[in-house]
């Protein structure tokens, strides 16, 4: 068997009393959108934040390709390969469409901390920008400042800023929260390609986007994972019901219906 | 798909001549205008001027770096200028003495490359001082930088044979090499060697702005969070932007070195780390050239205005709260703004609208002028009174108080009717 993409093993998180995340354990293969569900609060933007650096682990581990990062600071995370977006639009603002995913670009091709060189003049960063905002459809917007973008234009922007480091361990926090319903078929569609060959990792809270996109479920409820699934069989398991309470257990039904 | 992108890059980058008229072509202007200035002949006093504005675009171009381009506020800026600026003061000295002694490197050291020494200073001490004050941005590295200025201002007085005490530390800029057929003596000779490195300072600081770690340093001001989640370290960007800033503002003190042949501990102090502050930000800190605007401007204040009135450094507060409250584009935003609406859709009407501001702010300045110049003949107490075009202005005369309220009021109003115009327009 391959090294999991990512692995976690026993994780815990508190924070003084509140012990947030409570045992994690999970393991992502290369290749495969995994999804994490759970009502509110359940922890899963906690979890987001334990992997890519922004929490200290309490205690357990989360291996990369088989290296243990738990802990690390963000950008050496970044800089090993794994790659995230954020529940609100976290964009450089200040500056245009075009130079956001330049930025996202530079440190993968090499080029640092230079003080050296002229960025007008690397042409495989030019190109690799190009590429990545061809790829997401933005490159008639290339020019425009990136604070000016509609809201859907500016999640599209924070998930091209996500891929153009070329990361192959992807992890987009509730992509298209806050979108329309055929904003959110557009960047449905625009994940999967984007994505296509690398290891994605996903909270969302819109089932349809769920069980549309992931080849496997998590299902995280007051810190712990309660199953982790192929989407049919989430669909069918009486835990996951019982968690489910309301509007969300029918969205699950409906589903399966 | 390559062929596309390959396409693509190329609408994407700006082509050739736009590079050209928008980055070189101002920069050739910027060389062209140092150049000629002497062609006119400037006097003595303009000369000096002139020189002391050079060292003050340089030093405040190197301050927009911090607070402009990767958002440090800082209250110390001076500190790198000084050190710098002491740096080359000494390696002035240094120069003196081999001339007359046994030679050796600094015998053969023009003086004319001593801005050098000074960038070498004050990188260095941006190095040494970054390190445990670039790890926080915002308010604690605004706070970091105003104890390192007063700890490196307090140090000024302290060790004798480096800042020289109250009478700082002197040097003579006559020894040494020529270059460039410059003996240094004379003021229009300094005025060369002020304007090259002038032009040196401003392209070295543009250039900057083009590099992957000029860029990441606006990225870093941006978003932080989101610069950490592309590769990069922002505490490490703003470490290294910080060297770059104190290597530039200690070039300027190089220059200046060379300019006044002297430098004093008042060099390293709150005082001139304030007014770098003012420069940038009158110029227009989001603006490349606002600082070289709020330099001139200042630097012009400085030396002629404090000649006409003793109260010039109301006015100069008073400009700066204006610029906070109502232009905090600087400058730079206030032209651009004007140049934009000439080239808009409606230039009469925007033309009409800036006739009017002015015309209010005319009435308000009449006004506060009016004000601030009473007040203060009246305050010294030498039995002096305001007496500005003929008129005589006394504390309890009706027509002072009349010329005092009376534009006031009308200013207010003519303003007030402007910006509803503005919004109603929007």
């Amino acid at each position: 068997m391959s090294v999991p993409a990512l692995s976690i093993n026993n994780l815990h998180k508190s924070f003084g009393p509140a012990h947030i995340i409570r045992g994690v354990t999970l393991d992502i293969e290369p290749g495969e959108r995994h999804a994490i569900i759970g009502p509110n609060g359940a922890g899963k933007s906690t979890l987001f934040n334990l992997i890519s650096g922004g929490y200290h682990p309490s205690s357990g581990s989360i291996k990369l390709r088989g290296e243990e990062i738990g802990g690390m600071k963000p950008f050496k995370i970044n800089r090993k390969g794994l790659s995230r977006s954020f529940q609100v639009s976290n964009i450089f603002s200040n500056m245009t469409v075009r130079e956001n995913v330049r930025c996202g670009v530079l440190y993968s091709m090499g080029y640092g901390y230079g003080f050296w060189r002229n960025v007008g003049n690397l042409h495989d960063v030019q190109r690799k920008t190009a590429e990545i905002l061809e790829s997401v459809d933005l490159l008639d917007k290339a020019q425009l400042p990136a604070a000016l973008l509609p809201y859907a234009d500016q999640r599209t922007l924070e998930i091209a800023i996500t891929i153009a480091g070329g990361a192959d361990v992807i992890m987009l926090d509730e992509p298209t929260a806050g979108m329309s319903h055929s904003e959110t078929e557009r960047a449905v569609a625009l994940i999967k390609q984007a994505t296509e060959g690398k290891t994605l990792l996903i909270v969302e809270h819109d089932m349809g986007v769920v069980f549309n996109m992931a080849d496997r479920i998590s299902v995280l409820v007051y810190g712990e994972i309660i199953a982790t699934d192929k989407p049919m069989a989430i669909r069918g398991n009486e835990k996951v019901r019982e968690a489910y309470l309301g509007d969300e257990a029918d969205a699950i039904e409906g589903d399966a219906a | 798909m390559s062929n596309i992108a390959t396409d693509t890059m190329i609408s994407l980058s700006p082509s050739g001549s736009q590079k050209f008229m928008q980055r070189t072509v101002p920069l050739i202007i910027f060389a062209v205008i140092l150049a000629v200035i002497p062609v006119f002949g400037p006097s003595r006093t303009m000369y000096s001027l002139l020189n002391a504005m050079g060292v003050n675009i340089v030093f405040a171009m190197s301050y927009n770096m911090l607070l402009g381009r990767a958002g440090l506020l800082s209250f110390g800026h001076a500190v790198y200028f000084g050190l710098g600026g002491y740096a080359a003061v000494h390696a002035m000295g240094a120069i003196e003495a081999a001339s007359y002694g046994d030679g050796g490197f600094w015998a053969g050291y023009p003086v004319f490359f001593l801005p050098f020494i000074g960038f070498a200073g004050g990188a260095l001490a941006g190095a040494v001082i970054g390190w445990p004050s670039c790890r926080r941005a915002g308010t604690p590295f605004a706070m970091i930088s105003l104890g390192v200025a007063e700890l490196i201002s307090a140090a000024g007085f302290m060790f004798g044979s480096i800042f020289g005490g109250e009478e700082g530390i002197s040097g003579d800029r006559m020894n040494g090499p020529e270059m460039f057929g410059l003996s240094l003596g004379p003021i229009n000779e300094v005025y060369w060697f002020i304007a090259f490195w002038t032009f040196i300072g401003v392209l070295g600081i543009y250039a900057f702005t083009r590099t992957p770690l000029g860029k990441m340093s606006e990225a870093t001001r941006d978003n932080p969070e989101r610069a950490e989640f592309v590769g990069y370290d922002p505490q490490k960007v703003r470490y290294l932007v910080f060297i770059f800033a104190g290597g530039f503002a200690g070039l300027a003190g190089g220059m200046s070195a060379v300019n006044y042949e002297i430098f004093t501990p008042e060099a390293l102090s709150l005082a001139p780390s304030g007014m770098v502050l003012l420069m940038a930000y009158i110029g227009g800190i989001r603006y490349f050239a606002g600082p070289i605007l709020g330099a001139i401007l200042l630097t012009y204040m400085q030396s002629m205005m404090s000649d006409y009135s003793e109260a010039w450094l109301l006015y100069l507060g008073l400009l700066f709260i204006v610029i906070v409250m109502f232009a905090p584009g600087g400058l730079a935003g206030i032209f651009g703004g004007l140049f934009r609406g000439l080239r808009g859709d409606n230039p009469a009407a925007s033309l009409r609208q800036w006739a009017v501001q002015i015309t209010g702010i005319v009435l308000m300045m009449i006004s506060l002028v009016t004000l601030i110049e009473m007040s203060v003949n009246w305050s010294n107490n030498y039995g002096e009174v305001f007496e500005p075009f003929g008129m005589h202005l006394p504390h309890d005369g009706v027509l002072t108080w009349a010329v005092i309220f009376i534009p006031f009021v009308a200013g207010v109003g003519i303003l007030r009717k402007a910006l509803k115009n503005k919004e109603g327009q929007a």
